[in-house]
């Protein structure tokens, strides 16, 4: 078994959803995914961001920690949330994904975990 | 390394690499082993004689260097007993074993083009895993320096071992996209050597011929997937023409070639396939360019071609996968049966989607030049020397342009 980082990438200033009805339905249907990960032995964790303007970016690598506000890329693509899930390969892995990726609405990136 | 050992190894290396990699579940080592024991054979073959069975004696003598590596990294231990362990129930099946070993090399190429992996990556990984090529010589079908070629297949083996990308044949839902996969891999190394865009030379028979043998493992092995069957006659029915396709280094059209220099034989058997392929009735992209190509090589001169044939399988084509490629090829189709100015009333339907492709130019340029308008001609063979970069095409267009001047200057 191999676990899987699945996060869900946003693009800065387009609507992620339709509406606000869209949006609960992408809650419930999130929801829903996460109870069917869970019941199929696949769910380690997750978890949804706020926006990437709540991010603060900590610096303690010299001899006075330094703060700045974040994010820390300036990137279009950020964040959104994600998954940590336990798959046999990468092929299950990935059609978790596609699930997780209608649930959510949103593009999904998979990206393995080192061993230990 | 001695012709026969070189030529077991193209025949072969794929097969001990799948062997190993089904085996140990590790790419880097079923490819260092699979080297290794080569190295071996150039090294005893001379000396002792070739085995019998050269293929077995590779398999055997890479797998006992694997265990060997294996047994003296003690960090892999683990990995070893565990693979072990799997071995010895998989033999413990004998039903099982003979479907694993035709199978290990059907996996292998469906892992080296997983959809997870660049697609230059997938194409250096099968050439080099499957098709035997050393990493230089991979590096030189594609015009990369060595050292961008072995970082990009070393990159792709990673991937492979920490994604966990798995090593098997696609269950059916998939198998339709997935192997379309692995056929587009073949299908660019063959037309890299049909027709290089790059490196100087008119056509390449090394990548053409490793496409071919390719294309004949996976017939072996998928006997019955229409479309590849449908590959492998394209394949052979546009390689059967090689012959008289470049005359002093000059292309020369499908009308004009010197029929007989054409290959009997491969003809014979692209055509064969084809056949098969309408009997089965389930037609796909690959079978019906093959089709296409049947029709052309159907015809003993230019003029018995039967074009209204041709039409209608791009008319098939168009309707499956409307792009703008096959619209260009059915609109050269539409001119022979409909006249030049039907055919271009269709090119110049396309807008401007293939206006960086030097073939819409090219056939602008010769339908221009069959409808006596010699001035636009002339600038679509501008236009489409500006973009042709395979020397052979180069001179063919670069003579029918001067012909195109020197009767537009008569004429005045």
């Amino acid at each position: 078994m191999t676990q899987y980082l699945m996060s869900v990438w946003h693009t800065e200033g387009e609507d992620v959803y339709a509406s606000e009805e869209e949006m609960q339905q992408a809650f419930a249907d999130t929801d829903a995914f996460n109870q069917q990960l869970q019941q199929e032995g696949s769910w380690v964790f997750a978890g949804g961001l706020h926006p990437p303007s709540t991010a603060t970016v900590v610096d303690g690598q010299g001899d006075q920690v330094v703060t700045t506000d974040g994010p820390f890329s300036e990137a279009k693509e950020q964040i959104g949330g994600f998954w940590v899930v336990e798959a046999p390969d990468l092929d299950a892995a990935l059609a978790l994904a596609a699930r997780g990726s209608k649930a959510c609405r949103g593009r999904v990136e998979v990206r393995p975990f080192a061993d230990e | 390394m001695s012709p026969h050992v070189g030529e077991v190894h193209r025949a072969e290396f794929g097969r001990v690499v799948a062997a190993l990699a089904g085996r140990f579940g590790d790419l880097d080592l079923a490819e260092d082993c699979a080297q290794e024991a080569f190295v071996e054979a150039v090294r005893r073959w001379p000396v002792e004689g070739t085995p019998p069975n050269p293929g077995g004696w590779l398999t055997v003598v890479a797998r006992n260097k694997a265990l060997d590596r294996l047994r003296r990294e003690s960090t892999r231990q683990a990995r070893h007993e565990e693979a072990d362990m799997l071995h010895q129930q998989h033999e413990a099946d004998p039903g099982a074993r003979v479907t694993s070993v035709t199978d290990e090399r059907l996996r292998l190429i469906f892992t080296c083009c997983h959809p997870a992996l660049a697609p230059e990556a997938r194409v250096a990984l099968t050439l080099r895993l499957l098709g035997g090529l050393t990493v230089p010589e991979v590096a030189d079908a594609f015009l990369v320096p060595e050292r961008t070629m072995a970082q990009r297949i070393t990159r792709a083996k990673r991937k492979i071992g920490a994604a966990n990308i798995p090593y098997r044949v696609p269950r059916d839902a998939e198998l339709p996209e997935r192997l379309a996969a692995v056929l587009a891999v073949v299908y660019l190394v063959f037309t890299e050597g049909h027709l290089p865009g790059s490196g100087g030379a008119e056509q390449r028979a090394d990548l053409t011929a490793e496409a071919l043998r390719l294309g004949r493992l996976l017939r072996d092995l998928m006997p019955d997937e229409p479309e590849v069957a449908g590959l492998l006659a394209l394949m052979l029915l546009t390689d059967s023409r090689r012959d008289a396709r470049f005359v002093g280094g000059v292309l020369v059209p499908l009308a004009e070639q010197d029929r007989a220099r054409w290959d009997r034989a491969a003809i014979a058997e692209g055509h064969a396939l084809v056949r098969e392929c309408l009997r089965r009735g389930r037609p796909g992209h690959y079978q019906l360019l093959a089709a296409v190509n049947a029709v052309h090589t159907d015809a003993a001169r230019a003029e018995d071609t039967d074009w209204s044939q041709v039409l209608a399988l791009y008319d098939l084509m168009l309707a499956a996968t409307p792009t703008p490629v096959v619209a260009l090829n059915r609109a050269v189709a539409v001119a022979e049966v409909s006249g030049p100015a039907a055919g271009l009333a269709e090119v110049d339907g396309l807008g401007d989607a293939l206006v960086g492709y030097h073939a819409l130019h090219a056939t602008r340029a010769d339908l221009l030049r069959r409808l006596g308008r010699p001035a636009e001609a002339l600038d679509a063979y501008d236009r489409a020397l500006a973009l042709a970069t395979n020397p052979g095409e180069r001179a063919f267009l670069q003579g029918r342009r001067a012909t195109v001047a020197t009767a537009a200057a008569s004429a005045q």
